[in-house]
């Protein structure tokens, strides 16, 4: 209870230090979560520009613009600052800001490690950055690493990528506790667990996923640290060692990883959907099991990712039932979203656009990846764009458009000014369409047999390919319009009041606009 | 606090966890290696040497067993068996010899890494002498012949007719502690 304690000392400053010192050495949640967003939101452009690399490179057939090896380069810190320095961080600088206001906390539990662990990941992404301009190049072995080529045939940087990781999972490693301690010890008196809005519960289930396989992926990128310095042979079989071992322990990350990128967007659609159809949330108590559900089977389907490495028939088989048996919950809750939206009175603003379409294109997502789970249907689609296709359908539609809903909806709480409705809805419409027309196509291509990860293809397969360029160029200039509509929604616009949604619930609605620098300082009762 | 656990026992039991799954990373390296063994997935064999517990010879079956050799990137040695099958009984003891070549002119060591394909039968196909199990050093221009030999157990499933024993060789040269290696070249 430092953090109350802490509180009472600081009884005569209640606004923010002054100065640039005040983002060094902040201990506030919002403070700390509206940092972990605009760090995350630079990570999503410097990302979103390798993806823009990639998909000039494969606008036409034929080399043109990158040689091979910066082509591997891009494809593989596109997808590492996507998943460690985009959506993730986004979704904790979600929690550092929300979840204190919607359980009546007055901060998060640990508000120094807060601190800590935010400026943990400019370390670290400076260090996976600043690979690129080393000798030899940054990480060119695709996202998952699979040793040997990230041992044995690794540019010299790896060292430094390994350490990023380190870090980065560190720094997910205490935000996860943080946000545990912060759900468990400091709710409101009357706000019971059954009581939580759905975004704490999913970020609750989602922090114990993190706190279960970070670690295993710092212990994976160790024994690939004392492969490379050391001369161990984990995953070298000349010393014994086992490559696809890797591939195991990697995917026994891998997966549950998937669901902490999705699980919070899970949360954040559950609170936005009910607002904007005007109708309480249809099925609370399904949605909490549903999510804990599909938390506890990411642990026993790691292996659909390695159908081809040669496994048995009837781990083929286990690994096949128990990826298809996800789809059971997951309907549950596409069936709950819609029956809240059946019947009610609804209006369609931005946050509500952005979750209805995460809905639909979510869900079809969902369906590419039971296309994938049969394990015999598999041999076919491995390694295609099938394959990116529909991680890019979950990713994009679901944990991106989840944090711009998110981002929508909570705007007029954290500045005070409602954001320029026509100018969202243009980001929000481009931004659909754009994605749609990167990603579709690529279903049909990866089909066809078209290999990922490599910067050349096939004649045939030019046509689809350049329509998937336009549509992710289109998507990435719109992300500047984002960023434009974010920063004069700070500047100014139409004051928001306490609750600008008729329909939303909460604490959080029931502190003023802008939230103040401090809330809750009295807990506040919940009936 | 209601829970009547403090931050700080949540936290620690928190971080106890975080500890616990690091070390359960690692874990997994030798539940990985039994599983293997336990199950002969992976196309795994026995890593030492097995004990014939003399069992009957089935002959009312025969088993078709291929030897494959390859050599590992950057693996200069000429290396390969004598024959390229020969058809056994299930419970019979036979032999191969391998031929390995060093036409370098410095002291190298070599380990050759066995698999068996299918994999289902890996678990039945025993090895009492394999030069697998050891380190192999050759001299500058040395040639040796290597033998192997194996039991395929009578229990081995109906459905199997064929097996392929296949060995990678990797160039340990590097790896291999200085001493062992200035220990050849004073020779």
């Amino acid at each position: 209870m430092s953090a109350v304690i802490d509180h009472h000392h600081a009884d005569h400053a209640h606004g923010p230090a002054k100065g640039p010192m005040r983002w060094v050495l902040t201990t506030n949640h919002k403070d700390i979560g509206s940092m972990y967003l605009w760090f995350s939101f630079a990570m999503f452009l410097l990302g979103g520009t390798m993806a823009m690399v990639i998909r000039a490179e494969l606008f036409q057939p034929g080399l043109q613009l990158v040689v091979p090896e910066f082509f591997n380069q891009m494809t593989t810190m596109h997808g590492l600052i996507m998943v460690f320095g985009a959506v993730m961080p986004a979704f904790v600088g979600l929690a550092n800001w929300m979840i204190p206001m919607m359980i009546g906390a007055p901060d998060m539990a640990l508000p120094r490690m807060n601190n800590f662990s935010f400026w943990l990941l400019p370390a670290a992404f400076g260090l996976l950055v600043s690979t690129l301009f080393m000798e030899g190049g940054g990480p060119n072995f695709g996202w998952t690493f699979y040793a040997p080529l990230s041992t044995t045939y690794a540019p010299p940087s790896v060292t430094f990528f390994i350490f990023a990781i380190h870090l980065a999972g560190i720094s997910s490693i205490m935000g996860a506790i943080n946000i545990i301690a912060t759900i468990i010890n400091l709710r409101a008196p009357g706000m019971t667990l059954m009581k939580m809005p759905l975004f704490v519960w999913t970020w609750l289930i989602t922090a114990f996923l993190l706190i279960a396989v970070m670690p295993v992926l710092a212990g994976v990128v160790t024994m690939m640290l004392m492969d490379i310095n050391f001369g161990t042979s984990f995953f070298s079989a000349a010393g014994g060692g086992d490559p696809v071992m890797f591939q195991h322990i990697f995917w026994f990350f891998g997966h549950p990883e998937v669901y902490i990128m999705i699980l919070p967007a899970f949360g954040a659609v559950s609170q936005i959907i009910p607002a904007f159809a005007r109708k309480p949330l249809f099925g609370y108590t399904s949605m909490v099991y549903a999510t804990a559900a599909i938390a506890f089977l990411s642990f026993v389907v790691w292996a659909h990712h390695m159908f081809t490495v040669g496994i048995p028939l009837t781990g083929e088989l286990f690994f096949m039932y128990a990826t298809l048996l996800i789809a059971v919950p997951t309907g549950v809750k596409v069936f709950n979203w819609v029956s809240t939206m059946f019947r009610g009175s609804l209006t369609f603003e931005a946050p509500m656009l952005f979750a209805i379409a995460f809905v639909i294109l979510f869900t079809i997502g969902g369906f590419s990846g039971l296309m994938l789970a049969i394990a015999p249907a598999d041999f076919q689609y491995h390694d295609t764009y099938f394959v990116v296709a529909h991680f890019h359908y979950v990713l994009v539609p679901g944990a991106i458009f989840g944090i711009f809903a998110s981002a929508y909806y909570w705007l007029p709480k954290w500045t005070g000014h409602m954001y320029d409705e026509v100018l969202a809805k243009t980001h929000f419409w481009m931004s659909f369409i754009g994605m749609n027309l990167a990603f579709f196509p690529m279903h049909f291509i990866g089909l066809a047999g078209m290999p990922r990860r490599i910067p050349d293809y096939n004649m045939m397969f030019a046509n689809f390919n350049m329509v998937s360029s336009i549509g992710a160029f289109m998507f990435g200039a719109t992300q500047l319009l984002f960023l434009f509509i974010v920063i004069k929604c700070i500047k100014g616009g139409p004051k928001a009041a306490a609750k600008p949604w008729d329909g939303a619930e909460g604490l959080e609605w029931t502190v003023a606009s802008p939230a103040p620098y401090h809330t809750f300082s009295t807990p506040p009762e919940v009936k | 606090m209601r829970e009547g656990m403090s931050t700080k026992s949540l936290v620690g039991r928190l971080v106890l966890l975080v500890a616990g799954m690091f070390g359960f990373g690692f874990l997994l390296v030798p539940i990985y290696d039994v599983m293997c063994d336990a199950f002969g997935i992976n196309g795994k064999t026995n890593r030492s040497a097995y004990e014939d517990t003399g069992q009957t010879v089935d002959e009312s079956r025969s088993v078709r067993v291929q030897f494959l050799s390859t050599n590992a990137q950057g693996m200069v040695w000429s290396f390969g068996p004598q024959g390229n099958e020969l058809v056994m009984h299930p419970g019979e003891t036979r032999e191969m010899i391998f031929t390995a070549h060093n036409p370098t002119d410095r002291p190298m060591v070599a380990q050759a890494v066995p698999s068996v394909s299918p994999s289902k039968a890996a678990a039945y196909f025993h090895k009492t002498e394999c030069f697998c199990f050891t380190q192999q050093t050759l001299q500058a221009g040395e040639t040796v012949e290597m033998p192997v030999r194996f039991i395929v157990d009578p229990e081995l499933p109906q459905e199997v007719h064929r097996l392929t024993l296949s060995y990678t060789l990797f160039d340990i040269t590097d790896r291999m502690a200085g001493p062992e290696v200035a220990a050849v070249h004073s020779n």
